[in-house]
């Protein structure tokens, strides 16, 4: 890593974990918490889609995983007893596995192909999660514990958030970790050698094949991380809104993983981060404009891709290549 | 001279079109073969056959005692068989260094997971497969153009990048399709010796498929000519010239075509 990169790291480290509590606090407006949190966990599972675009597949599916993380954080935790802490990987690596199963199928698709049956995936998870007796149908789970206390050797590493003076912070810390941390994986997968395999993949599946790289495996591995992204979104979701319900991760959500990728630039490992949230502030802002808010909204997106195919970092990328 | 390769009986069907019929020949290692035969003669289907990118009707591929038809075609990479494409086949947003570092997959000991954590094998090895590209891009003499996007290439750099894709898998047995085609006589000159080091200075099999008859008359150690799917005859380019039935399928045009 040279020094520009670490001073670029050190920069968004401190913006996001130090300045933005402190103009919070100091404007007083505490509801950016709940939006700044939710930003972190939509990127992070935006960051999943963004990998299967880097396989070459269009996945439309990811609300199909984090609704499934979700419900397997808020099973484990109501009624196995579970803590949070240990469901939120739980719920990553049952996505991951599940991921596995259905990939198995489904990747040999391509193009248009594969969207489309990864579209009807979250119409099948939200079905799936009215029908099925563990789910507890459109009731859904309600009434679900904070996060505990974790500690080790009786020294607390983390406090219950139950007894927090203030669990918004909290819940926005967590989840700017979270993201932090997958973002630094995704990065550290693309610039290793499973990056340019998959990059390999992405534009050309038979050579690939032909130099000895065993694309099928491949696929199922990049898809498989995409999903177990998903799945700690969707875990980490349900602990700050203490519920769930099949309607908690809808197609258009799927839809928006997706464009978050589109707008922030499929090049870049960080596009999905900052695709998410121009597009979550972009359309709450526009909701003053009342009845015209989405016709405003897809409008701008459609020019925005007319005009920026590679996305918003392509502006700021003056070798025209990627990172 | 012991075979590499052994093709027994392959025969490919597509539906009621028998594409390959029963051609049977066997690769020296160390030679320069070259499969010939009119347009849509089952040069490319036998090719494929023999890379496993088809299935086999019947018959089978033999390389070093082990059967390799049929078998995942990147697995077949794996053993040391390597093709390379017709159409220009390359990783088009890649520069021809970082094309050729991808080709180096096989020779990764480090696991992915290795690479993901950047331990000592993981960086040992990217330090020579860059090495490694290095010299492949020496070899091929494209040094000019090693930090050139691919697909900025034109066709004659393509083909060499191409090749440089199948190099990098170190393999034992190379497939060549067409390596001529396109090309004016001055290129294809090129080609050709370059074809020769490949075999005597890398110690590679070359099996390759081509038009281009003087070509293959000069570069060729021993030929096999098909046609309608079958081996009609098999020989040294000499041999090769003064067969009947080889006049025969090229009738018409015996004295270009053959390149005499």
């Amino acid at each position: 890593m040279n020094t520009k990169k670490a001073i670029g790291v050190g920069a968004f480290l401190i913006a996001v974990f130090v300045i933005v509590p402190w103009l919070i606090a100091v404007s007083g407006r505490w509801d950016f918490y709940y939006t700044l949190t939710s930003v972190a966990l939509l990127s992070i599972a935006s960051a999943g889609v963004w990998l299967t675009f880097y396989i070459g597949r269009i996945n439309i599916g990811q609300g199909a995983y984090a609704l499934a993380g979700g419900y397997v954080s808020a099973i484990l935790m109501t009624k196995v007893g579970f803590s949070f802490w240990a469901t939120l990987p739980l719920a990553g690596l049952f996505c991951a596995g599940l991921s596995v199963l259905i990939g198995l199928p489904i990747l040999r698709l391509r193009g248009v192909y594969f969207a489309m049956v990864t579209l009807v995936l979250t119409e099948v998870g939200r079905l799936s999660a009215l029908a099925l007796p563990v789910t507890n149908g459109a009731k859904g789970i309600t009434s679900i514990p904070l996060p505990g206390e974790v500690s080790v050797f009786g020294l607390t590493m983390i406090p219950d958030f139950a007894t927090l003076e203030n669990p918004k912070l909290a819940f926005y810390l967590v989840a700017v970790l979270l993201m932090v941390i997958c973002f630094a994986a995704l990065y550290r997968i693309v610039n290793s050698r499973l990056g340019h395999l998959c990059r390999s993949l992405q534009q050309n599946e038979e050579l690939s094949a032909s130099i000895g790289v065993n694309t099928a495996y491949l696929r199922i591995l990049a898809y498989s991380i995409s999903s177990f992204f998903g799945g700690i979104a969707g875990a980490m979701f349900v602990a700050i809104s203490q519920s769930i319900y099949p309607s908690s991760f809808q197609v258009a959500d799927s839809v928006n993983f997706m464009l978050n990728c589109f707008l922030g630039g499929l090049g870049y490992v960080f596009g999905p981060m900052l695709g998410t949230l121009l597009l979550y502030f972009g359309w709450d802002l526009l909701f003053t404009t009342g009845r015209f808010q989405l016709l405003i909204y897809s409008s701008l997106l459609i020019t925005l891709m007319l005009f920026l195919p590679n996305g918003i970092l392509s502006l700021f990328d003056r070798k025209g290549g990627r990172k | 001279m012991t075979p590499i390769l052994q093709v027994k009986g392959v025969t490919k069907r597509f539906g009621g079109l028998t594409a390959v019929n029963d051609v049977s020949f066997d690769v020296a290692e160390g030679e320069i073969l070259s499969v010939i035969g009119p347009n849509g003669a089952g040069k490319s289907t036998l090719f494929k056959l023999i890379s496993s990118f088809l299935r086999t009707t019947s018959g089978e591929v033999i390389f070093k005692g082990d059967r390799i038809s049929n078998l995942a075609p990147y697995k077949v990479a794996r053993m040391g068989v390597v093709r390379t494409f017709q159409e220009t086949t390359i990783f088009r947003s890649m520069t021809v260094r970082e094309n050729i570092i991808v080709a180096h997959h096989l020779r990764s000991k480090a696991s992915l997971l290795g690479f993901f954590l950047g331990t000592g094998q993981a960086r040992a090895d990217e330090a020579e497969f860059g090495a490694s590209a290095d010299d492949i891009i020496a070899f091929l003499g494209l040094e000019a153009i090693a930090n050139e996007l691919a697909s900025n290439l034109p066709q004659g750099h393509l083909r060499a990048l191409g090749m440089a894709i199948g190099l990098a898998t170190d393999p034992k047995v190379i497939l060549l399709d067409e390596p001529f085609a396109g090309m004016n006589h001055d290129e294809t000159m090129r080609m050709v010796a370059l074809v020769r080091r490949l075999r005597d200075e890398r110690g590679v099999t070359v099996l390759l498929v081509e038009h281009d008859m003087p070509a293959v008359m000069k570069i060729s150690d021993r030929i096999v000519v098909i046609n309608f799917g079958q081996k009609i005859a098999e020989g040294t380019p000499a041999e090769i010239q003064s067969n009947e039935k080889v006049i025969e399928a090229y009738l018409g045009s015996e004295d270009d075509a053959i390149g005499m």
